[in-house]
């Protein structure tokens, strides 16, 4: 069952397209805001309210990296590992936060709190190599950096 | 030197709201073309300009627009997009605009919508720019609250509205037609062309889709006319100036607005501070991922769109990348086309096949296990994946680092697999 507020959210996302179906991915990206992530159940109440079929929608969901179809920690590591970020020592970076959390990129850490994905380059080019928690941006990364940046966090 | 795209940006600092913004003499250039102007002078003014598109691909801006029918019986409502979806690697450009001056873009739009006569506008912007989505959003509301957007605008008889869709990943939606597929809620592949989104694009109807940084420019060119954009430019075929980045191991890695055709070399030596200590330069990406190695040679070059297609490659986004004599330029290699592999939208087959049979030679030859024919392999894929094969330019831009280093770095690629190892590791 989607909440009042989520309904509501979907339904403004609604006006601003010339058709419904346009929603869809703000529809998505607002059930993930309030759950973290899309499960079935909320797939299915996402189609009714703008008449599309579960699998028509699943085929938009599966496409967008950023809708987390799985369950996910209390946080999401994005990882850059496009190409600026390599020159600058992402391999290094990534194999600590691989070590520190006990996780490969994909999973989430035992306590719940973090989940580790790669993305690819966010324009932190200039502070190389970078990181985004959940909305927040973290340059020049090593890794005494990363140990304070996570402690916040815990 | 005049830097009209970045004069009220303050690094690290909350951008200038409507009223500092006009204070600065914004809002002044959108007034005068709805108040006094023809959609047909600005699109006029804006050729004259020499204003080509900044997303990478050069189109003449005033061009492309002319292009959108304006007959009495053209389907309604026509649109005009912003193309904010950054996301080639290296490049930071139009997170710099947006974050430090967003009413400079949706000024840009007002009177790019009111060219082409658009009724409705979008800001597509990627999800993973948090900073900026904010800030555009504080704007656009403070743009409505004032009736700068909406019916009516500045009592003239133009109405528009401004939307902005933040996205979900995926660098395809870049592509212009992936990305009306994108805002129509679909899965983001390329469409075919023609027709062209200026005749058919969103929903059917005539679209613009201009780059963010492009849309920064047509404020200024309003208020100071075209000759005064040209005069800001160093390059014969280019008007105006540009955001050129920096990013690998120089010293201060960072964005400038400098006259568009300043050399590779000034760029580096001076903006960027040169290399780091005892590091040498070996070759750069002078636009983004998708554009080919140069190499010493070509340092004293002007960066325009025409001087870099002349030397092989091309200007691309304006931001480059740096290999140094410490980095592995195989390694670099596969880093890229790891980024294409993974990021090809799947539609078409050489694309969908080709480039993750790329991107798993080349992790084979970095990782001491190459083959003396896998060479051949790969300038063969470079044919197969090159323009004219593919259904869009993903996978030919893809081929364009690989080609170019394949040329200019061969040694390294045959060295790699005689001594089954990666002399950097």
């Amino acid at each position: 069952m989607l909440t009042e507020e989520e309904r509501r959210e979907i339904k403004a996302e609604v006006q601003e397209f010339e058709q419904k179906h346009a929603a869809c991915i703000g529809a998505m990206k607002i059930i993930q805001r309030y759950r973290g992530w899309v499960s079935d159940e909320a797939m299915k109440d996402i189609c009714e309210l703008l008449e599309m079929t579960p699998d028509e929608l699943d085929g938009v969901a599966t496409f967008y990296s950023l809708i987390f179809r799985k369950p996910v920690g209390k946080h999401v590591i994005l990882i850059c590992d496009s190409i600026s970020c390599w020159i600058m020592g992402y391999e290094k970076i990534l194999k600590y936060l691989k070590t520190k959390l006990g996780i490969e990129l994909g999973e989430t850490s035992a306590d719940g709190k973090f989940t580790l994905l790669p993305i690819a380059c966010f324009g932190a080019c200039d502070t190389a190599p970078a990181m985004l928690i959940d909305n927040k941006i973290y340059g020049n990364l090593d890794e005494d950096k990363i140990d304070d940046i996570l402690d916040k966090y815990r | 030197m005049e830097l009209p795209l970045t004069k009220n940006i303050r690094p690290g600092e909350e951008p200038f709201n409507l009223k500092e913004y006009e204070k600065a003499g914004g809002y002044q250039a959108s007034r005068k073309a709805l108040r006094s102007m023809s959609p047909q002078e600005i699109t006029g003014m804006i050729k004259d300009s020499k204003l080509r598109g900044r997303g990478g691909a050069g189109f003449p801006t005033g061009i492309k627009w002319s292009l959108v029918p304006v007959d009495e019986d053209v389907p309604r409502p026509k649109y005009l997009i912003a193309n904010t979806d950054e996301m080639e690697p290296g490049t930071f450009k139009d997170r710099l605009l947006l974050e430090g001056d967003p009413h400079q873009l949706i000024e840009g739009m007002i009177i790019s919508a009111f060219a082409v006569q658009a009724d409705v506008a979008y800001i597509f912007i990627r999800l993973a720019y948090f900073l900026a989505a904010e800030r555009l959003k504080k704007a656009i509301a403070e743009a409505y609250d004032n009736n700068y957007l909406g019916k009516n605008i500045f009592g003239s008889r133009y109405s528009l509205e401004l939307r902005l869709h933040i996205s979900a990943g995926r660098y395809i939606c870049g592509e212009e037609t992936a990305l009306l597929n994108s805002l129509e809620g679909k899965r983001a592949i390329p469409r075919a062309k023609p027709p062209y989104a200026t005749t058919v694009g969103l929903w059917g109807k005539p679209t613009v889709i201009d780059n963010a940084e492009t849309l920064c420019n047509i404020p200024h060119i309003i208020n100071h006319g075209a000759d005064w954009f040209k005069g800001l430019s160093r390059s014969e075929s280019d008007g105006g100036t540009k955001i050129f980045g920096v990013s690998g191991k120089v010293k201060k890695p960072g964005f400038w607005e400098l006259p568009m055709g300043t050399t590779i070399r000034e760029i580096i030596e001076e903006h960027a501070g040169g290399m780091q200590d005892g590091l040498k330069l070996r070759g750069i990406i002078p636009g983004g991922a998708s554009t080919d190695f140069l190499v010493e040679e070509h340092l004293d070059m002007k960066i325009d769109f025409d001087s870099l297609q002349k030397a092989g490659s091309r200007m691309g986004t304006g931001t480059m990348i740096v290999l140094d004599n410490q980095t592995c330029p195989v390694g670099m290699v596969h880093n890229l086309e790891q980024f294409f592999s993974r990021e090809s939208c799947g539609w078409c087959t050489p694309c969908r096949e080709g480039l993750p049979w790329v991107e798993k030679i080349l992790y084979d030859i970095e990782n001491g296990r190459g083959h003396p024919e896998d060479i051949e392999i790969l300038e063969e894929q470079t044919l197969l994946l090159g323009p004219g094969h593919t259904f869009c330019a993903l996978a030919p831009g893809a081929m364009e680092p690989l080609e170019s280093a394949l040329k200019y770095f061969r040694e390294d690629f045959e060295q790699h697999i005689r001594e089954k190892r990666c002399p950097w590791r």
